[in-house]
């Protein structure tokens, strides 16, 4: 029973793999990759590996994958063609490939580990379950559980370095302060709670002075247009 | 099943994945081809952890899975980056790197 899932998830891994590689839009590749992610993950069910299977299943095929998916939509379709000598390129490539998967073959069969024939150590209850790891990662590999999440805490700080917004486009510090812009102006009394409970009644507005457009940019430039598009801060001025 | 033929299904994941990121010029596709090759590596770490009977190649693959989220927040941070300033979406064309 076991080798049957074994041959069925192994195919399904290799199968999503080769997606990934192949297929020429990187959206379906991501896709490619999810069924890669969950077949990976039934092996680590067979090798007895549940806590990792499952952190398999939820940070990967959750969490990373989506971060692909909004990427690849945000990007576009990058589907480029092969540029001049690219053929040769990916001849070569083949070639190193196949050369690669013969050494890993003969380093994994001469390596002389005669429990590689093996179907492995004898089960014991609780292997590879979440207190076994648990435990393992808070008393003897607390520093390297620490230092997890220290380079978690990094590489989020420097994704959004990256990814945030330079010199080129307009950002909000370049727009000169405008009240009107962001706070709508009203009548003294007007929202509060007196004025719910029919207490106070709040005086008629004065009629307002038309608001002067204080965008520095011209609101015709398509750059201007597209950059508050982007950001979704976009105040049309008629707006009350 | 034998541990040999979870090896050799890993060794054949991280050919596909190297294979991937010598031949592919996007770089999304790139990193996805990385994905797959630490994945491979997972997968030998899980089953010399189930080989010996030892738990402890567990936790290796669980850190070597922190790494590679971190891997992939940093690169789709470049990517985005490299989006934003209009640059090409392709390794061949962003080449200034080059010694």
């Amino acid at each position: 029973m076991s080798a049957v899932i074994f041959f069925i998830a192994a195919i399904g891994a290799l199968t999503g793999a080769i997606g990934v590689v192949a297929l020429r839009n990187p959206f379906y590749s991501v896709l490619s990759l999810v069924g890669h992610l969950l077949a990976l993950s039934a092996l680590f069910l067979l090798l007895r590996a549940e806590f990792l299977a499952a952190a398999q299943v939820i940070v990967y095929a959750g969490a990373v994958t989506v971060l692909y998916v909004f990427v690849v939509s945000y990007v576009g379709d990058g589907t480029v063609p092969l540029g001049p000598g690219g053929l040769r390129l990916r001849n070569v490539s083949m070639l190193f490939v196949g050369m690669l998967f013969v050494e890993l073959a003969i380093a994994i069969l001469g390596s002389g580990l005669s429990a590689i024939d093996g179907k492995g150590a004898p089960y014991v209850p609780g292997f590879g379950s979440p207190e076994s790891i648990g435990e393992a990662l808070l008393t003897k590999f607390l520093l390297p559980f620490e230092l997890a999440s220290l380079l978690l805490l990094v590489a989020a700080v420097g994704a959004v370095m990256l990814a945030r917004r330079r010199a080129g486009g307009t950002t909000l510090e370049d727009i000169a302060y405008d009240e009107s812009r962001y706070i709508t102006p009203r009548s003294l009394f007007s929202g509060t709670m007196a004025e719910a409970v029919g207490a106070l009644h709040a005086p008629p507005e004065a009629p307002r002075a038309p608001r002067k457009a204080a965008d520095p940019v011209p609101a015709s430039s398509p750059r201007a247009a597209d950059d508050d598009a982007s950001r979704g801060t976009h105040n049309p001025k008629d707006e009350d | 099943m034998d541990i040999g033929w979870y090896l050799v299904v890993s060794a054949l994941i991280f050919c596909i994945g190297a294979g991937g990121v010598l031949t592919r010029r996007n770089p999304l596709v790139i990193l996805l081809c990385l994905e797959l090759m630490l994945n491979a590596a997972n997968l030998a770490l899980i089953a010399f952890s189930r080989m010996h009977g030892n738990a402890d190649g567990q936790i290796f693959a669980l850190i070597v899975m922190v790494v590679a989220a971190c891997e992939v927040a940093v690169g789709l941070g470049l990517i985005v980056a490299i989006f934003r300033r209009k640059l090409p979406i392709d390794v061949d064309e962003l080449k200034e790197l080059q010694g």
